[in-house]
């Protein structure tokens, strides 16, 4: 086993790359991405059936390939998100959750007050609760303490690939949170998911910086590759930043002196 | 008038009077992969469609698992 796997939930994990998806060009080009990634986790959403005839269902493509997670998207209130939620749980037979609910259809931003409610409610009901959420540290420990196993705090804006806006909150979030941190929402590119990785997420969820990249199986690549550097930097611990030259050569026996 | 019920938000005939025929009438049969049912906002596990019954004027919900972030 790798020694650098993670545990949510009881449920481990090596790589720390979740991978989303949407937005893809093709099918194909989905699932050589998802391989490509090495993502153990994919996030789906939940939406009414067509009632109007047989279209081939994303769980047989998916199924044995990689581990769903479906998620309530588009949810506006705590009882729409439970109610998604616990069909997602039916459809897929996993009492896992990405917990979304927004308070805003245009922003897509978190409504606090309603994903705290809808946490509760879920974990209550035997939910391992994923809540996407503000990168604010009192929200996240809020979250934590109503039993969610990770907090998913945002980078920036759902789909904007803006990158981390205020890293350092990400980096208090994972210095004080108690549960693992996965970034989740606004990374663009692969020194972003770098980014979150060095600053102490136990991993990162993203799927527009992938399926909207001009090559998505070539930036699923350099997701996997940059997760990876990430936490090894975060591991290996990354020198001070200083406000003047250190010179790393030798001082002494310079020509001429 | 013609018994009603809601499914995914939109009115249709009631022909039938349990969850399970209610489905087989749209082609989704008891056990198919990916779909789960809420019955005026209740999840119905689909063990239990065919003793569940419908009447005019339900709710339900019929999804699946779509492409999603």
């Amino acid at each position: 086993m790798n020694a650098d796997s993670f545990t949510i939930a009881g449920r481990t994990f090596r790589s720390r790359l979740f991978i989303g998806t949407a937005g893809y060009p093709n099918q194909q080009v989905m699932l050589n991405a998802i391989e490509t990634s090495g993502a153990e986790l994919a996030t789906v959403a939940v939406r009414r059936i067509s009632l109007d005839g047989y279209s081939e269902s994303l769980v047989d493509v998916l199924d044995g390939r990689i581990g769903l997670l479906p998620n309530t998207a588009g949810c506006l209130t705590a009882k729409e998100a439970v109610l998604t939620a616990q069909l997602g749980r039916e459809a897929l037979g996993t009492d896992w959750v990405k917990l979304e609910v927004i308070g805003d259809r245009e922003l897509l931003y978190p409504d606090v007050e309603e994903l705290l409610r809808a946490t509760e409610e879920l974990v209550a009901d035997g939910f391992t609760v994923l809540p996407y959420c503000n990168d604010d540290p009192v929200t996240c420990r809020k979250l934590a303490d109503a039993g969610a196993a990770a907090v998913m705090p945002l980078g920036a804006f759902i789909g904007s690939g803006m990158g981390i806006r205020n890293p350092h909150a990400i980096e208090v979030i994972c210095a004080r949170n108690p549960v693992p941190v996965v970034l989740d929402a606004g990374i663009g590119t692969a020194s972003d998911a770098a980014l979150a990785m060095e600053l102490g997420c136990a991993a990162v969820l993203l799927n527009t910086a992938v399926s909207k990249a001009r090559d998505p199986v070539l930036m699923a690549a350099a997701m996997r590759d940059a997760v990876a550097a990430g936490r090894s930097a975060h591991l290996a611990g990354r020198i001070p930043m200083r406000r003047f030259a250190e010179a790393s050569s030798p001082q002494l026996g310079l020509i001429g002196s | 008038m013609t018994a009603c019920i809601r499914v995914n938000g939109k009115d249709h005939e009631l022909p039938a009077d349990t969850v399970a025929a209610l489905l087989a009438g749209f082609g989704i049969q008891p056990g198919a992969r990916g779909v789960a049912v809420a019955l005026n906002g209740a999840v119905v596990p689909s063990r239990r469609w065919p003793e569940t019954p419908v009447a005019p004027g339900d709710e339900l919900e019929i999804i699946r698992p779509v492409q999603g972030g």
